[in-house]
């Protein structure tokens, strides 16, 4: 799967895309393929505040349960529902259908560090 | 497979019972109208005979310990001598009431007095509780003396706990559940801990590091001293999770590397009946400066006589009713009289020899990330079998084989990891045939990949589909509408 030219990553394996002050959040393909068939997905709630790098949530599958860092720190204010009754979109739609959570940023700073998707392919190898 | 529901109810005699011979009530008259059921519970009415012959039937799928060799990594499923069964089932201890005074129990308290004795000297550690019933209950009483230790010393602001990333998955839960946070140190290229990551974390916010000793890798941390120095040098405390001191009981103690609490799994270790949720025994030795801490009722020996310390104004409390599982400490003790102290040192030389010839057998045939000398367990991977052949499918054709796979997936560190822990009980033969097994395997995904594809074959059961069990788990009974 191509990875996203608008997107940024991070080591852990989460994409985040940046419109103004919004930060749209994601597990890539790689991570779910790794993770395998995805049977649960934990939520922030909206109104949370999460700091860059802190717990923003958590995916379950067959083989493990991962957390889900904060690429960005801010407040969560949309969080992907549907996810609670159909975890698989994040198996088939990864960076589209199955994102997880929104974030208002606080600092748009945050995003410097993070990798373009040829330094994450990379990584990936 | 059936269920006890799904027999024919058939009338079975209650003649059997003999006429009440005192007064009777409506139920209704002592449990008030709303709380008696209108209609009679949906029990099967089955004979003692169909019952037995149903559970019978089921114990013949099941394999255990007696069966043969069972090599879950991390699980330490040895065989249990039965003579520890012996002893759990002489009747003073069997049949002993908790609330018995103290001085008709002399010989049950003395049994944890010794145990307690044995395991303080395996441990290089003076003090030690029988209380808590799992490993993970242990790693729960040693999260709430590190927390009760730092009270003490005013040093509340002390709330992470480093944990690596080869260790138990319990130990975060466990940190976690005590109130601390959690912060991963990640493994060097040897599968021990980084020392650079170790030192930067250490700060006065640390209340210690949770080692799992060795780890999860199989691989014991050569730099351990180091580690627990650099550990108390910042004012922190040392838990070893000792899962697997079947690797170096008798040759090695936990006190004399640092360690401020050490867990042993009685029920691992010391050969007691386990998997399957317990009952387990998670005994807790602990260093000078967390004795006071130690739950209570302590069993203290004064003169000739055993007896039961609750006067502990430094202690924490208790973290479980009386004194733990009593019975597995029973069957622990059986244990270590059977072995003696040189005993117990060949079952740590066995460990390691097994898992160290098994390793050096398979990893021609299997990948293995971490090659080096082993404990008692070894890691390999399933990455690179041909014909998109995974772990999960290595380890359903063992079924069909007969043999018990090995933990899968675990730890994390290891792409399609499966994570062998021969044991020290297997003999040769018992590790020869295993190997070849694999092997067999190995060349079957190569060769007749549907073979491993469409496995397990010959069980009761094909493939379950794991992920509709847990998208979509069915938790109650279907009854057939009633008419």
């Amino acid at each position: 799967m191509a990875y996203p030219t608008t997107f940024r990553y991070t080591k852990d394996h989460e994409w985040v895309e940046i419109e103004g002050k919004r930060a749209r959040i994601g597990i890539t393909d790689h991570a779910q393929a790794e993770l395998g068939d995805v049977v649960f997905v934990e939520l922030p709630s909206v109104g949370a505040v999460v700091k860059k790098g802190g717990q923003l949530g958590t995916v379950e599958s067959v083989k493990a349960v991962s957390d889900v860092f904060a690429p960005v720190g801010g407040k969560v204010v949309e969080v992907n529902k549907e996810l609670e009754t159909s975890p698989e979109t994040v198996n088939q739609s990864p960076h589209a259908d199955g994102w997880l959570a929104v974030i208002e940023m606080s600092d748009p700073a945050d995003a410097n560090d993070l990798m373009d998707a040829a330094a994450y392919q990379a990584l990936i190898g | 497979m059936k269920t006890l529901f799904d027999y024919a109810s058939r009338e079975c005699a209650d003649g059997l019972f003999p006429e009440c011979d005192v007064p009777s009530a409506a139920p209704s008259s002592v449990l008030g109208a709303e709380f008696v059921r209108s209609r009679a519970p949906r029990i099967p009415n089955l004979s003692e005979g169909d019952v037995a012959r149903h559970y019978t039937a089921l114990s013949k799928l099941n394999y255990g310990v007696d069966d043969g060799i069972y090599p879950l990594g991390s699980c330490t499923m040895k065989y249990n001598p039965k003579l520890n069964e012996d002893a759990a089932r002489i009747s003073g201890f069997a049949s002993l009431h908790p609330r018995v005074d103290v001085s008709l129990a002399q010989g049950a308290l003395g049994l944890l007095y010794e145990l307690g004795k044995i395991l303080k000297s395996v441990s290089g550690l003076p003090s030690v509780s029988l209380q808590p019933v799992a490993g993970a209950h242990g790693e729960l009483l040693g999260m709430f003396l590190f927390k009760r230790y730092f009270e003490a010393r005013g040093e509340s602001g002390r709330k992470r706990i480093l944990l690596p990333d080869s260790a138990h998955g319990t130990n975060p839960a466990s940190a976690a559940i005590a109130g601390f946070s959690v912060t991963e140190i990640r493994s060097n290229e040897r599968g021990t801990v980084d020392l650079d990551a170790l030192r930067k974390e250490l700060d006065s916010t640390v209340a210690g590091i949770m080692l799992t000793v060795p780890n999860t890798l199989g691989i014991f941390e050569e730099n351990i001293l180091e580690v627990t120095r650099l550990v108390h040098e910042a004012g922190g405390l040392c838990y070893f999770d000792g899962a697997n001191l079947n690797s170096f009981i008798g040759r090695a103690r936990p006190g004399d590397m640092g360690a401020d609490v050490f867990h042993f799994n009685l029920h691992k270790t010391l050969s007691t009946p386990h998997g399957g949720g317990g009952p387990g025994a998670g005994a807790v030795a602990v260093s000078a400066p967390l004795v006071d801490f130690l739950p209570v009722p302590r069993v203290v020996k004064a003169g000739d006589e055993y007896r039961l310390d609750w006067d502990c104004p430094r202690s924490i409390g208790s973290i479980h009713g009386f004194y733990g599982n009593f019975l597995v400490a029973v069957r622990a003790y059986a244990y270590v009289l059977q072995l003696g102290e040189e005993g117990l040192r060949a079952v740590s030389e066995n460990a390691v020899l097994n898992a160290n010839y098994l390793m050096e057998r398979l990893k021609t045939t299997y990948r293995l990330p971490y090659d080096r000398l082993c404990k008692h367990e070894f890691v390999l991977s399933g990455e690179g079998l041909p014909n998109h052949v995974s772990t999960l499918d290595v380890a359903k054709r063992l079924i069909d084989y007969g043999v018990h796979p090995p933990t899968v997936y675990f730890p994390l560190i290891v792409h399609e990891a499966l994570m062998i822990e021969p044991t020290e009980t297997e003999g040769r033969e018992a590790l020869d045939r295993f190997a070849e097994i694999l092997e067999t395997i190995a060349r079957e995904a190569a060769e007749h990949p549907e073979l491993l594809h469409d496995a397990p074959r010959n069980a009761p059961v094909r493939r379950l589909d794991q992920t509709q069990a847990a998208r979509n788990p069915v938790l109650t009974y279907p009854f057939r509408a009633e008419g």
